[in-house]
């Protein structure tokens, strides 16, 4: 699905590269989480994929085609939801529709089906000033989802949320996940969100970095919180935790 | 309503101390009360409404219009060119010092007393205002917001069109405001340095018979209309930008 081959970056104002010959894959289908101490490239390496920033070195593809050969191959969410507060709720969701001159008719009908599913009928017509914090991500997530591609990029999208919201805003997300049979690559600096949504972990440890750990989770699908009190999995999580205490003191 | 209470207090204590005062004096010619400024105003409604008010109302939206046309277009160019901005901005922000009273008669020799000697005069004072107060709207856009639009692949005209106008639409109704009672006044100031008609013209001949509440009188109407024009523009602003929080 998404394969980054000898990839090298370095912001022109910074003296030092962010990453150097980065090699890794995403398999189609997957849910795969970035952690990784703060300002240590995560974004970045969304950038690079969404083609905000243009890599010196190597290649990134999709589908086994480079990506400078596609459009909408990825969808990208930050971690602000980003609504245009002029617009209703549908009006947001349909934004990307709008920009890929997709029918109106199509629109609302992909629309109307989206809001079912994100359990948001009834905000149709309300504007971003009216919902919630957790809501609006809600509808963040729907404007991504019909963005028109496999590969959904979301950076650290409840990292703004209060703990509670977030535990459901992660539940709520698996369910989706299942239901669309999207691509998500997760960045997150929450090692034990990290480890509750995804099947693999990719750790950044150094800077410039090379290459990152490739943690697989040994938990099966559908996830249960409960899990997360094993005795493989804390140790697991006290590591990664570790990793990245000793990439921070770098 | 109750917000305007104090507002509204505070004004009539302003009047009625007025009225104390012009009594006191007892000289129309030098401080006319306000209700020798009501009666006058209406034993002079003919010429005032029917002439000078269409007049000078004719010159003030002309002159908006003009001026609203060349702000938001050099604003649009400002802000899509920085090699316009870094151009024109200083020389707008400095041009704002120039006292356009003092340059007005100039351009009756120009024009003469034609209806655009006053535009330009409007125009000169309220151009600036707008072209800067919109182009600082267009520069509030969130550069995250930007990109996220670039992500879903928007062109240059997209961004534009969907994500820049919204946001200097707040800017420009405050440009407009801002220009509705500075357009007046330029109109007022102009037609007062030569004209043939027109409420400045008129305040001026008034004061040439020494008629204190004459004067005083198309001032007042001056100010009611453009009152009445800023009050419909917030309207107007209010039904388009209900999303904003703080309404
Ligand atoms: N647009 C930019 N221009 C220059 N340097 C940048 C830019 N964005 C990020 N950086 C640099 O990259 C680092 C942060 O990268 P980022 O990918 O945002 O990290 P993370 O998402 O892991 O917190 C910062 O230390 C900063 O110096
Ligand atoms: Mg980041």
């Amino acid at each position: 699905m998404l394969e980054f081959r000898d990839v090298s970056f370095r912001y022109p104002e910074d003296a030092q590269s962010m990453m150097e010959h980065l090699n890794f894959q995403v398999e189609d289908g997957d849910f795969v989480s970035i952690i990784g101490a703060s300002g240590c490239g995560k974004s970045t390496v969304f950038r690079l994929i969404n083609g905000l920033e243009q890599m010196q070195g190597g290649q990134i593809f999709v589908d086994g085609k480079p990506i400078q050969t596609l459009q909408q191959y990825s969808a990208f969410m930050p971690q602000k939801d980003l609504l245009f507060p002029w617009r209703t709720i549908a009006q947001n969701i349909c934004l990307p529709m709008e920009l890929a001159h997709i029918p109106k008719a199509e629109q609302a009908k992909r629309c109307t089906e989206v809001l079912e599913q994100v359990g948001l009928s009834q905000y149709r017509d309300k504007y971003p000033k009216d919902l919630s914090g957790g809501m609006k991500q809600r509808v963040a997530f729907a404007r991504t989802l019909l963005a028109g591609a496999d590969l959904l990029l979301l950076d650290e999208p409840f990292s703004a949320l209060d703990y509670l919201t977030r535990v459901d805003m992660q539940e709520w997300l698996l369910h989706q996940w299942e239901h669309y049979h999207k691509t998500i690559l997760f960045i997150t600096h929450d090692v034990e969100e990290a480890i509750f949504l995804s099947k693999r972990i990719l750790v950044i440890q150094d800077r410039p970095f090379r290459d990152m750990e490739d943690v697989r989770v040994p938990l099966a699908y559908p996830r249960n919180r409960e899990d997360l009190k094993r005795a493989d999995i804390v140790e697991l999580k006290e590591n990664l935790i570790e990793k990245l205490r000793r990439s921070v003191n770098v | 309503m109750k917000k305007h209470l104090p507002a509204f207090v505070l004004a009539l204590v302003l009047l009625l101390v007025w009225q104390g005062i012009a009594m006191l004096i007892d000289a129309a010619y030098i401080l006319p009360s306000p209700t020798q400024i009501c009666v006058r105003l209406w034993e002079l409604r003919e010429p005032l409404f029917l002439v000078h008010l269409p007049a000078t109302m004719s010159v003030t939206a002309i002159g908006l219009l003009i001026s609203v046309v060349l702000g938001v277009g050099l604003a649009i160019a400002m802000d899509a060119n920085p090699k316009i901005e870094r151009a024109l901005y200083p020389v707008i922000v400095a041009s704002q010092t120039i006292p356009t009273t003092a340059i007005a008669p100039l351009f009756i020799l120009w024009f003469g007393y034609s209806i655009w000697s006053k535009v330009l005069v409007t125009i000169l004072m309220t151009f600036f205002p707008i072209a800067i107060t919109v182009f600082d709207g267009f520069k509030a856009t969130k550069r995250e917001m930007e990109e996220l639009l670039r992500t879903y692949g928007a062109t240059k005209r997209d961004i534009f069109w969907k994500l820049k106008l919204p946001t200097a639409l707040p800017n420009f109704f405050s440009a407009i405001k801002m220009a509705i009672p500075l357009s007046v006044i330029g109109a007022a100031i102009a037609e007062w340095l030569g004209a043939q008609e027109g409420l400045g013209y008129f305040s001026k001949r008034m004061m040439t018979q020494l008629d204190g509440a004459g004067v005083f009188a198309p001032v007042v109407l001056l100010s009611i209309v453009a009152m009445l024009a800023v009050g419909i523009v917030t309207v107007i602003e209010y039904k388009c930008i209900q999303w904003r929080k703080e309404l």
